[in-house]
């Protein structure tokens, strides 16, 4: 009796539905040489049929399914004699149950079974077979009840093109939805999280303090160690990896973007273009161990030749490797700027004797500006939430300096290192991270919003 | 139209390769294309687009001081051609330009010539007003600043005001000089790109079609603005409308599948057009 096998004959009968509906229409008409007299293609008579068939079934299936369990074990704790839940915390209540349902599936029991909780497990048992047994009978009266309906209501005269165009509507409204809630569940179980850890630490520490160190104690007994979490250092140390990151990746994208669209003949644009992409295509954990194995040592080589103090771990090779993993976001972001320039532009340049470079830069650059600015604030949230190569690269050091050579640790760093490794859920260590996550978030959201908003705005200009 | 070009290529096609490179067959033109008092002077000018050849030995003079109407079918080479006055076919990939195009006597196809202040002697209006999106005083202040026309803000305002002023749209914009270009209705914007052409005081002008993306009454008013304009420049225009042609310019040139099929006095190419080719573009049997 597996729910699968029901869904497939669920599926059986929608098929059927399609064919009874169908053939019901022409009939209806008066034969397959007056289907014109029907208001809508017999096709449609049959998918309305089929739907009704099938919608209200599965549905049906899906809330019993979602809700059978709970119900069940609602039911059987009720039966239960009030002596053995007395005294229970929640959890261990939780366990009990668990214990139960074990015994009636026939798994390993982890305490010794009591007549009364066999008596709950044979319980439950039947319960469950009898629900079975009903959700088999209602989803096929459902089924078949409303390919009787369909059937009752198929007449000539009948909207169905309209109504399966509806139901279809709603399909897609449905499936929609769900990706856009699934969003708008992240966010707040984010910011619930986030909520408790601000009862715990106050926003001014957090957003303030410029000491971080979430070490909290374990154990109540343990000495020291009650956390500080000033995230400034975290903020500074983002901010420098990325402001490194973009000095890289706008210069150079931006030059190759007016290079490949303005100046490439199209043989070279035909292989550099692609080539630039790849740089897309690379995983960022391969950046890291490039930044971490070959950029790092090289920058501190360089800096100790030089007489430097360099730290094997710094901003500097962390931001350099991320900028170039950046720049084919930036070139061709703004190639596809500079290319939705009209040509026209360009022409009324030239016929005023403008040279080709000074075309670019006092024409093309300044109406491609806002459209290369929205490409740049996208690369920046990228940035900002790239978290490979500065785990690997940057350190774990939260250092406040403004030392590109020194090691510091940025913002997506710390997130990893406090969720990695056994945790508590419910310190202010783990919780932390979602505080910090918020913020990410929030400095990435309105980036990308102001970032759209202008492109947006620049496509406008040339409709 | 497209029956215009298959026809073109049908005859390219046809033709040898001996002819292709010298004995091709060229029409002879009707009509006198000299003029008593030339700025421009072309000769057997032929242009190709790769393999393709669009204008076959075309000879014509624009003279001082008076308008010369362009008109033929679609596709018959008239933008080639006058897009070969100021050396624009020089940003088309594949586009070679043969035969003499002279500017005052100076040959302007010459190796050693810059194109650049030349396009500044040749100005250009486009078919569709293509002004930049910066301000009206930006899009006029545009050719004298790359060309260093002026040297203080003051002769600047001078030289702005004076081409809004020729080119008829000072007074609209007077107020707004710091508004976007693109803000202006499509007569204004094609009359500002003419204030910008005017702006380094070029010697011809070329429009190709510059009323056709507009409304009669703008079309009206620019081609006042081109009787006026006639006065201190020499004037090529491009045109599909055989009215306007009439009413703006004193010679017309009837090309026809890249050949110059008839230049002479507008007067006489719409009364009395010698070649039938003619004839029948203009009384709208073909075209
Ligand atoms: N950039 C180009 N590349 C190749 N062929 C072109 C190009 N521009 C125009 N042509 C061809 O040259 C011929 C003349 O075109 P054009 O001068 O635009 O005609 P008109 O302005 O009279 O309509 C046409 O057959 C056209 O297809
Ligand atoms: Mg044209």
């Amino acid at each position: 009796m597996q729910t699968s096998t029901l869904l497939i004959i669920v599926l059986g009968l929608m098929s059927l539905a399609y064919y009874v509906g169908r053939k019901r229409a022409i009939v209806s008409a008066g034969g397959a040489g007056r289907i014109s007299t029907l208001h809508s293609l017999p096709t449609y008579y049959g998918l309305y049929a089929a739907l009704w068939a099938g919608i209200p079934a599965i549905l049906l299936m899906a809330l019993w399914t979602a809700f059978q369990d709970e119900i069940l074990v609602t039911l059987v704790k009720a039966e239960l004699p009030g002596s053995m839940l007395e005294g229970l915390t929640p959890g261990a209540v939780g366990l009990l149950v668990n214990d139960i349902k074990n015994l009636a599936s026939g798994a390993i029991v982890s305490r010794v079974a009591t007549p009364e909780m066999q008596a709950a497990a044979d319980r439950f048992s039947l319960f469950s077979q009898i629900a079975v047994w009903a959700m088999w009978l209602g989803v096929l009266a459902f089924a078949v009840g409303g390919m009787a309906f369909a059937w009752a209501r198929t007449k000539p005269q009948m909207r169905a093109r309209n109504r399966v165009e509806s139901i279809f509507m709603v399909i897609l409204v449905v499936f929609s939805s769900i990706a856009i809630l699934t969003t708008l569940g992240i966010v707040l179980s984010v910011l619930f999280e986030s909520l408790r850890f601000f009862q715990e630490i106050s926003p001014l520490d957090f957003f303030f303090g410029t000491l971080w160190s979430p070490q909290t104690a374990l154990r109540a007994d343990q000495v020291g160690a009650t956390g500080a979490f000033g995230a400034v250092p975290l903020f500074t140390g983002t901010l420098m990896v990325s402001t490194i990151a973009m000095l890289v990746a706008v210069p150079i994208g931006l030059m190759s973007a007016i290079y490949l669209s303005e100046y490439a003949p199209r043989r070279v644009r035909s292989w550099a273009k692609p080539t630039l992409e790849v740089l897309a295509g690379v995983p960022t954990v391969v950046y890291g161990f490039f930044a971490a194995l070959t950029v790092a040592p090289f920058i501190r080589e360089l800096g100790m030749s030089m007489g430097l103090d360099v730290a094997s771990e710094s901003a500097l090779a962390a931001g350099l490797v991320m900028g170039v993993m950046i720049i084919p976001f930036v070139s061709s972001l703004s190639e596809d700027v500079i290319n939705a320039v009209p040509q026209a532009m360009r022409d009324g340049s030239y016929a005023l004797g403008a040279t080709q470079s000074e075309t670019i830069r006092r024409v093309i650059i300044p109406a491609a500006l806002p459209g290369i600015v929205g490409g740049v604030l996208l690369a920046v949230s990228r940035a900002i939430g790239e978290t490979m190569i500065v785990v690997m690269a940057a350190g774990l050091a939260a250092n406040l300096t403004a030392n590109p050579l020194d090691s510091v640790t940025t913002v997506t760093v710390q997130i990893v290192t406090l969720l990695t490794g056994d945790q508590e859920f419910d310190s202010a260590k783990t919780m932390a991270a979602f505080a910090l996550g918020l913020t990410l978030f929030a400095v990435t959201l309105v980036l990308n919003v102001i970032a759209l908003q202008i492109v947006r705005k620049y496509r406008e200009q040339y409709e | 139209m497209s029956t215009t070009v298959d026809d073109m290529s049908r005859r390219i096609g046809a033709m040898s390769s001996a002819e292709l490179a010298g004995g091709r067959e060229s029409r002879v033109t009707v009509g006198d294309v000299t003029c008593a008092n030339p700025r421009m002077v072309c000769r057997d000018v032929d242009v190709f687009y790769g393999s393709t050849q669009a204008i076959k030995g075309v000879s014509l003079d624009i003279g001082k001081n008076e308008v010369v109407s362009m008109i033929g079918p679609s596709g018959c080479g008239k933008s080639t051609f006058l897009r070969c006055l100021n050396r624009m076919n020089d940003t088309i990939d594949g586009c070679r330009v043969t035969g003499s195009i002279k500017l005052d006597g100076q040959d302007i196809y010459d190796k050693g010539l810059d194109p650049v202040p030349l396009r500044a002697q040749v100005g250009m209006v486009f078919q569709k007003p293509n002004p930049f999106p910066k301000s009206i005083y930006e899009n006029v202040a545009y050719g004298p600043r790359i060309h260093g026309l002026t040297n203080s803000k003051a002769e600047l305002d001078e030289v702005i005001e004076g081409s809004l002023q020729k080119a008829g749209l000072w007074n609209e914009v007077k107020d707004r000089l710091d508004k976007p270009g693109t803000g202006l209705s499509g007569g204004q914007q094609q009359r500002l790109c003419i204030a910008r052409t005017i702006a380094v005081s070029p010697e011809v002008i070329l429009m190709d079609e510059p009323c056709s993306a507009l409304d009669p009454i703008a079309t009206a008013i620019i081609e006042e603005l081109i009787d006026e304009l006639r006065a201190n420049y020499s004037i090529a225009i491009v045109t599909h409308s055989m009215q306007q042609a009439a009413r703006v310019s004193q010679r017309t040139a009837y090309f026809h599948l890249g050949d110059l099929i008839e230049v002479g006095e507008t007067n006489q190419i719409f009364t009395n057009p010698k070649h039938r080719l003619t004839e029948d573009y203009i009384t709208g049997r073909f075209g």
